[in-house]
Order: structure tokens, then C-alpha cells, then sequence
């Protein structure tokens, strides 16, 4: 098994991630690392953003609310995608694993969409003078908020986990229409909503506050991708409570695969 | 066993599949005004609970108009497939060899032309109630016209989605109002623009593009739904 090449070991390894038990024990292991980079990414952007960096001219402090408000926005959509194409790949080749990240990802990424409705709203009031208003970026966020609540009501509806996966699969897809919707949103339509400061070949934001964004948005897909495995570990011992593998997990509280002790 | 030989072609499966939809749908006739009987009673009940004042109705006239159109829609939607897959059709239709997709065309096709057809013909008579604006009447018209196909299609993937749940309605109708929403913000937009004398053709232009898109991709989504629930 160890002589097999790179790229062979690679496929295998991606393999070995389609089996519970095995996606079980690894993602353990990569779980605590991801909450500290989260926590630790957190707390530093959190200071960069809250006392390093200078209020804005006309916004003064409220502006701090954008250390919140864009990193949650911005995963609200990336997490949409990620689903999505989970979704595609799990109905295309009949993966559950896929089907399970895929669903555990719905109620992560309504939460950061609706942190980021709520953080909006109340960076809204100093400075437009509103907690919300009827424009197009805010619709399509609310939006993007409903069709997450509809995979998650959808999924819950079936008696069946696996159908009820692929149901809400291809929700998912369907509503991917609405992700370039509310990107483009402030380009299309006159929006109150400010318009695109941030783009894969610049920014017009200066550094000192550049940072503490992007050290937040980092930050969060720590926290995603930590959450969203926690709770696939948490439903593969649902589903899998009569298997042989969860009773070993939890009878003799260490992970499957293990190396076979001399007194075990 | 020798494999089932199906000596029709796919047009003739389409057009036998509208007619039994439309026939079973005429059998019924108290049935067919029922979308009719709500749309009606849910847009007299806008001047009862807002006030006959004629500026104001006309001015939420689009909007009443249309989202009267959206909730008549989805509540004629659950009737989609509910029938069929309660006493086995659905099953027959996907087992036959005709590629669903061209079924599912041919019951959305009969679904808009009872259930949609009959709002855009009472359009006028509401828009006169709702005191319309007299230069957005016939945009009023297209683009019920054009869009209410686009609700058609659109809820049959929901109603695909949820034909095996028990209480599939109402959660139909909360997946097909977020997908719903664009196509609203378009067609009173057109309304609303042809209204105060500004050009609306670009509106009906996006319509058109939505009807095309769902027209085209809608059946697939649906007929993989279907699937999904019969499995």
C-alpha cells in the first residue's frame, strides 16, 4: 500500500474519505486544529479590526460592524456554492458522504446569512438612517436566506435520509441561480447597499483596514469547515447507530483503525 | 420476457398525455374555477382592507395583481402530480420509455392552460378593479402572459420535490417563493415602469429570456425530482 505513486495515493486517500468510519477518525483529527486557527485568526482580527485600525471619515466607529458584516455575507454565498456543488457531486455519483456534508453545510451557511442580515441591519441604522431597506442586495440576501431555511425543511420532510438528501440536493441546484443574482445585485440595479470594493485584482480599501477583513474571512472558513465537519461526525453516528464501527467508537471511546494494543 | 415494444411515437405520447390531463381537468368543471374563484376573492379583498381610494389602488395595483397570480398559482400546483402518484400513473409515466421530460412538458402544459390561462384572461377585469393605470394594461397582460408559463414551470420542480410528503403543500409553497421572487420583481417592474410612461420592453425582454430558460430547464429538474420521490 505504501509503494503506490503520488497521484494513485492521492485518489486513494480521496477514496478512503467515502467511508464513514475512515471520514469519522480523520476528521477527528483535523477538527481541533481548525477551531484553534479559528479562534486564534479570530481574536487577532478581532483586535486588528476593533482597536488597530482608524474609524472611518464619515462613518466613524460604526464602520467596525464590516469585520462582521462582509466575512458572514461572503460565506453565506460561498457556503451556497459549496453546497450546491456537494449537491451535484453527491447526485451525479450517489456519494452519501457528499449528501451528508452537503446537508450539514444548509444550517452553517443560513446562520452566517442570517448574521449577516442582522449585523447589515444594524450597521444600516447609523448610516443610512434604517435597519433595512427594499434594495437589491438586501432582497437577494433574504432570499438567499429562504431558499437555505427551504433545503433544510425540505430535507427534514423525508422519512428517508438518503432521499431525503437528494431532494434537497436538487433544491439546492436549482436555487444556484440566485448566487450571481446577489453578487451582481449592486452592479445591475441602483442599490442603496454599497457597491464592490473588493475584486480578485485589487481593492480600494486601504490596508489597515484591508487586513483585519481578510484575516476575518479567513477566519470564518476555519469555522466552517471545523463546524461542518462536526456535524458530519455527529450524523454519521446517527445513521450508523447499529453499525459496527459506531458501537466500537463509542464502547471502547477510541477511533476505529487503530493499531491493536497488546491487551485489547 | 420479451422487451415492451412502444409503438407510439414521442409527439403522439405528448399530445394523448395533454389531452387526458385537459379531459380529466374538464370532468371536473367546478374544479377549473377554482383558481379562478380565488384570484377573484383575493383581490376584492385589497380595496375592502386598504380602502377604495382610487390612487392608492392604483398604485399597488401590479403588485396585488401579481402576487393574487403567484398564490393562485402555487395552490393549483400541489394538484400537479398529486393524483397521479397517489394511484400509480406517475410510476407507469416513468417506467414507459418516453423520456419523462417530455411528459412532465405535457402535464405543465396542461396545468398552465387550466390554471394559468384562465388569470391572464381575468386580468383585465381585476386591473379595472385594482383601477390600473390605463397605459400598462396590455404590458399587464404580457407579462402575465409570458411569466405566468414561468410559475408553471418553476413550481412543477417543487411540486416534483414534494409529491411523496404527506403535507407536501405547504412546504411547497415555501420552495417556490424564493424562486418566485425574481420573476415578481420583473413583471411589476414592467407594470410599474409602462405605468409612469417609461419604456418597458427591456422588463418583457427578461421575461421572455425566464420563459425560454424554464421552458427548456425546467423539465429536466423536474422529471429528476419525480425520480427522486419515486424511489
Amino acid at each position: 500500500m505504501n509503494t503506490r505513486t503520488g497521484k494513485n495515493a492521492f485518489v486513494l486517500f480521496i477514496h478512503k474519505l467515502g467511508s464513514p468510519p475512515w471520514f469519522y477518525q480523520f476528521a477527528g483529527k483535523l477538527i481541533p486544529w481548525f477551531w484553534a486557527l479559528f479562534i486564534v485568526l479570530t481574536l487577532g482580527g478581532l483586535y486588528l479590526g476593533l482597536f488597530d485600525s482608524p474609524a472611518d471619515y464619515q462613518q466613524g466607529e460604526s464602520v467596525r460592524i464590516m469585520y462582521i458584516h462582509v466575512p458572514a455575507a461572503w460565506m453565506s454565498m460561498l457556503i451556497y456554492g459549496a453546497m450546491a456543488v456537494m449537491g451535484f457531486v453527491a447526485l451525479v455519483w450517489r456519494i452519501r458522504m457528499m449528501e451528508i456534508l452537503a446537508m450539514s453545510s444548509a444550517p452553517i451557511g443560513a446562520a452566517f446569512t442570517l448574521a449577516a442580515l442582522i449585523s447589515g441591519s444594524l450597521w444600516g441604522r447609523p448610516t443610512w438612517g434604517t435597519y433595512w431597506v427594499w434594495d437589491a442586495r438586501l432582497t437577494s440576501e433574504l432570499v438567499l436566506l429562504f431558499l437555505f431555511i427551504g433545503v433544510m425543511a425540505l430535507y427534514h420532510a423525508f422519512d428517508e435520509p438518503r432521499k431525503a438528501a437528494r431532494a434537497a440536493c436538487l433544491l439546492a441546484l436549482v436555487g444556484l441561480i440566485n448566487l450571481p443574482i446577489i453578487h451582481f445585485s449592486v452592479k445591475w440595479w441602483n442599490t442603496l447597499h454599497q457597491g464592490s470594493s473588493i475584486s480578485a485584482t485589487g481593492s480600494t480599501i486601504h490596508p489597515s483596514m484591508l487586513w483585519p477583513l481578510l484575516i476575518m474571512a479567513v477566519a470564518t472558513k476555519f469555522f466552517y469547515a471545523a463546524n461542518v465537519l462536526t456535524r458530519a461526525r455527529v450524523v454519521l453516528l446517527e445513521q450508523d447507530v447499529r453499525k459496527a464501527w459506531v458501537q466500537d467508537a463509542i464502547d471502547k471511546k477510541t477511533t476505529p483503525f487503530q493499531k491493536e494494543d497488546s491487551d485489547s | 420476457m420479451n422487451r415492451p415494444v412502444h409503438n407510439t411515437s414521442i409527439s403522439r405520447a405528448f399530445f394523448a398525455l395533454l389531452r387526458r390531463d385537459l379531459l380529466l381537468a374538464f370532468r371536473r368543471r367546478t374544479e377549473l374555477l377554482l383558481p379562478v374563484m380565488f384570484l377573484l376573492v383575493v383581490v376584492s379583498l385589497f380595496p375592502l382592507g386598504i380602502g377604495p381610494e382610487p390612487a392608492l389602488l392604483g398604485r399597488i395595483a401590479p403588485g396585488v395583481l401579481w402576487i393574487a397570480a403567484l398564490l393562485a398559482t402555487v395552490i393549483s400546483l400541489e394538484s400537479l402530480f398529486r393524483s397521479d402518484f397517489e394511484d400509480g400513473t406517475l410510476e407507469q409515466y416513468v417506467i414507459s420509455g418516453h423520456p419523462l421530460t417530455v411528459i412532465v412538458l405535457a402535464k405543465i402544459l396542461a396545468h398552465w392552460l387550466v390554471a394559468g390561462l384562465p388569470l391572464v384572461l381575468m386580468s383585465p377585469l381585476l386591473a379595472i378593479w385594482m383601477n390600473l393605470p390605463r397605459p400598462s394594461m396590455g404590458v399587464m397582460v404580457a407579462s402575465l402572459a409570458l411569466a405566468t408559463p414561468i410559475l408553471s414551470f418553476i413550481g412543477a420542480i417543487g411540486a416534483g420535490l414534494t409529491v411523496s410528503l404527506r403535507r407536501g403543500g405547504q412546504l411547497l409553497s415555501l420552495l417556490v417563493f424564493p424562486l418566485y421572487v425574481p420573476v415578481l420583481i420583473v413583471a411589476t417592474g414592467g407594470i410599474m415602469a409602462a405605468a409612469d410612461g417609461l419604456p418597458y420592453g427591456a422588463f418583457l425582454g427578461l421575461l421572455t429570456a425566464g420563459l425560454i430558460a424554464s421552458l427548456t430547464l425546467a423539465p429536466f429538474a423536474t422529471a429528476a425530482a419525480l425520480k427522486i420521490s419515486l424511489s
